[in-house]
């Protein structure tokens, strides 16, 4: 049961912002602006702006599409782009379906998939990069040698193999997307670790008797969080991409499901009579990535500008 | 430095067996009995049990292995059957297509990213960089597959400049050497052949390219904004060197270790690239035949193409380690 703070019981000395009902009192512009100066650039507006607007538009798919992405007419197939003059906007594919209807509801195949791969693979980096520079000795040197087998890789082909053996399907999919992924959170990860561990807070932890597992939920974790959200936003963006790029081979999610990818493999098919089929997916997946690029690249700058030294884009 | 190349030689080795063994498991992990999918759909009794002898199937599974390795390390893959030819036969003669078209994008990649990076952060926050800097975002945003999709409509569909497909023109006389279409016709002397070859070759390059193009435009740009910030250019410019060579000799070679950083590392994305790519173009590569495998599920041809280009990374990722090795003594005399 939470006590109520009484004010006579806080220390006087308290700085403002901490005093309780702060925000409460009357906003101090200048110093709001201050604090919040690096967050107002281009890059930071546009790029967020964007990426809001596309996950409302996945968020509200069924609600704001014109049509059932999947409703075939073949009467209305190939309409070219009628824009505000006709029932479709971006016009229709080969089978009649309605590309806007198409490319909002490809939004919400797209993002979900990234996210999910984006989440697994922070995880399992950050947890495997902690670990092994936290503990060092033999838990490390197997951990990057699994991570340098992995990247031995070309990206995607990997992704092609296991997705060629092992069948397609949503798990398959984002296993495959995910399995390069993490080693950029690993790598990132291990080397902060690597200067954290012996930093005085955490020699101070383990001499008061913490347990590893404590210090490196409490004390380490919290200070790779800004490192691995900006690693993520870059993983999203190459997630984005990747997912597409399968689709388009043919071996992402089922074709039925609307993806921009399986789009643009149509598209490429009528290239010759309908432009429209290829030009407005491709769109969709080079506005968003660009939008998470140009975010990621800000967020970089603002929450940690040394990964810029450390190769990650 | 010797000594640096036999290290890092010797380290490539658990890299090469681990990838084996990966793929020695994904074969195994698939659904159904590995040699059924080795021999093919319409394979008899007799095929399987051949494709089962062949492989080692009938023997326990570290005996299997040890046969796939040896098999692998032989690059004989077996036969594809979609093709009913040995499989590194098809590699071996579509691979320098693929290695052309890869070496050639690296290079157009950096003919036109470097200069571009380096103008841009000579001059910061001037209307070159700026631009700079939006063509960098466009160009490690761009998702290859489309921007191939649009230049081969409108470069060549509505412009008709450039051809859609293939390698060179049907009857242009060509005499093979290396298999390298540039480098043969200029061995051969052909300036016809060799113009052919590469009004084919610049549309596909530049496509494939697009990504390093952004990277290294970017890298370049940060990387000059350092150097050119430290107190040698403070003294080179002190002692009256003009700014061309203030920029080039002093500031770009410090950039430069970078650069072939970044090079090695996207090497593995743009070969993965060049898979969908080569599908775009139909260009007679190793990245289309594995489309074609993967169409018809031939395991055989895609055991290979993958073992093949996986192996093609390691090569690269060694070349450019002893090059920066070979630029910057630090990192051969660390560790």
């Amino acid at each position: 049961m939470p006590q109520p703070i009484r004010e006579s019981a806080l220390p006087n000395n308290l700085p403002e912002d901490l005093k309780p009902l702060a925000w409460l009192r009357k906003p101090d512009w200048p110093a709001l602006h201050k604090k919040f100066r690096p967050w107002l650039q281009f890059k930071v507006i546009a790029g967020g702006g964007t990426l809001t607007l596309f996950v409302l538009l996945a968020v509200l798919a069924t609600f704001v599409s014109p049509f059932d992405p999947n409703r075939q007419d073949l009467m209305m197939a190939m309409t070219e782009p009628q824009y505000f003059s006709g029932p479709h906007f971006l016009g229709t594919d080969h089978v009649g379906r309605d590309i806007l209807s198409r490319c909002i509801h490809g939004a919400r195949v797209s993002l979900v998939i990234a996210l999910s791969v984006v989440v697994i693979s922070g995880a399992v980096g950050v947890f495997l990069g902690v670990v092994s520079g936290y503990f060092g000795k033999t838990t490390d040197f197997c951990i990057q040698k699994l991570v340098e087998v992995m990247w031995a890789f070309p990206p995607l082909l990997l992704a092609i193999a296991v997705l060629a053996f092992l069948g397609q399907g949503l798990a398959i999919l984002i296993m495959a997307l995910t399995l390069q992924r993490w080693i950029p959170f690993c790598r990132v990860n291990r080397a902060n670790a690597l200067t954290l561990k012996e930093r005085e807070f955490v020699v101070a932890a383990r001499s008061l008797g913490a347990t590893h597992t404590r210090i490196i939920m409490k004390h380490l974790l919290p200070n790779l969080m800004q490192s691995a959200l900006v690693i993520g936003t870059f993983a999203m963006a190459s997630a984005i991409i990747a997912e597409a790029a399968l689709s388009f081979l043919g071996l992402g999610v089922p074709p039925s499901t609307p993806t921009w990818g399986g789009m643009l493999a149509d598209g490429r098919t009528y290239i010759s009579t309908s432009w429209w089929m290829a030009l407005f997916p491709g769109m969709c997946i080079f506005v968003t990535v660009l939008a998470i690029n140009m975010l990621g690249d800000a967020l970089r700058d603002i929450l940690d500008p040394k990964l810029k030294r450390s190769g990650a884009r | 430095m010797i000594a640096y190349f036999i290290r890092r030689l010797v380290g490539t080795i658990p890299v090469i067996l681990m990838i084996s063994l990966l793929v020695f498991l994904l074969l195994h992990a698939a659904p159904g009995d590995p040699a059924e999918m080795l021999a093919g759909d319409q394979a008899s009794e007799a095929d399987i049990l051949e494709a089962r002898a062949r492989w080692g199937l009938d023997q326990p599974v570290l005996v299997q292995y040890w046969r796939f390795l040896i098999n692998a390390l032989s690059f004989d893959f077996g036969r594809s059957f979609r093709y009913d030819e040995s499989v590194m036969g098809l590699i071996a003669e579509r691979f320098p297509a693929s290695l052309e078209l890869a070496i050639f994008a690296t290079l157009l990649a950096i003919a036109i990213g470097v200069p571009l990076g380096v103008w841009a952060g000579s001059k910061p926050n001037s209307w070159v960089d700026h631009v700079g800097s939006i063509g960098g975002f466009f160009g490690i945003s761009m998702p290859n597959f489309w921007l191939g999709i649009m230049l081969v409509l409108l470069l060549a569909g509505s412009l008709n400049i450039l051809p859609s497909s293939g390698r060179h023109t049907f009857g242009v006389p060509d005499d093979p050497i290396t298999g390298f279409l540039l480098i043969d016709s200029i061995l051969g002397l052909n300036w016809e052949s060799f113009k052919d070859a590469m009004i084919y070759l610049i549309m596909p390059a530049f496509v494939l390219g697009i990504n390093m193009t952004g990277i290294l435009m970017r890298v370049t740009r940060s990387s000059m904004l350092e150097t050119l910030s430290e107190d040698f250019i403070m003294t080179a410019r002190a002692k009256g060197l003009d700014e061309r060579s203030v920029i080039w000799r002093h500031g770009f070679r410090n950039a430069l270790i970078l650069v072939i950083t970044v090079v090695g590392l996207e090497f593995g994305a743009l070969l993965s690239g060049s898979i969908i790519v080569e599908t775009i173009f139909s260009w007679p590569g190793i990245g289309n035949l594995l489309l074609q495998g993967l169409t018809a599920r031939d395991y055989p041809l895609i055991t290979g193409v993958v073992i093949v280009y996986t192996s093609l990374f390691v090569v690269v990722n060694l070349i450019v380690d002893i090059c920066y090795a070979a630029a910057d003594p630090r990192i051969r005399l660390a560790k």
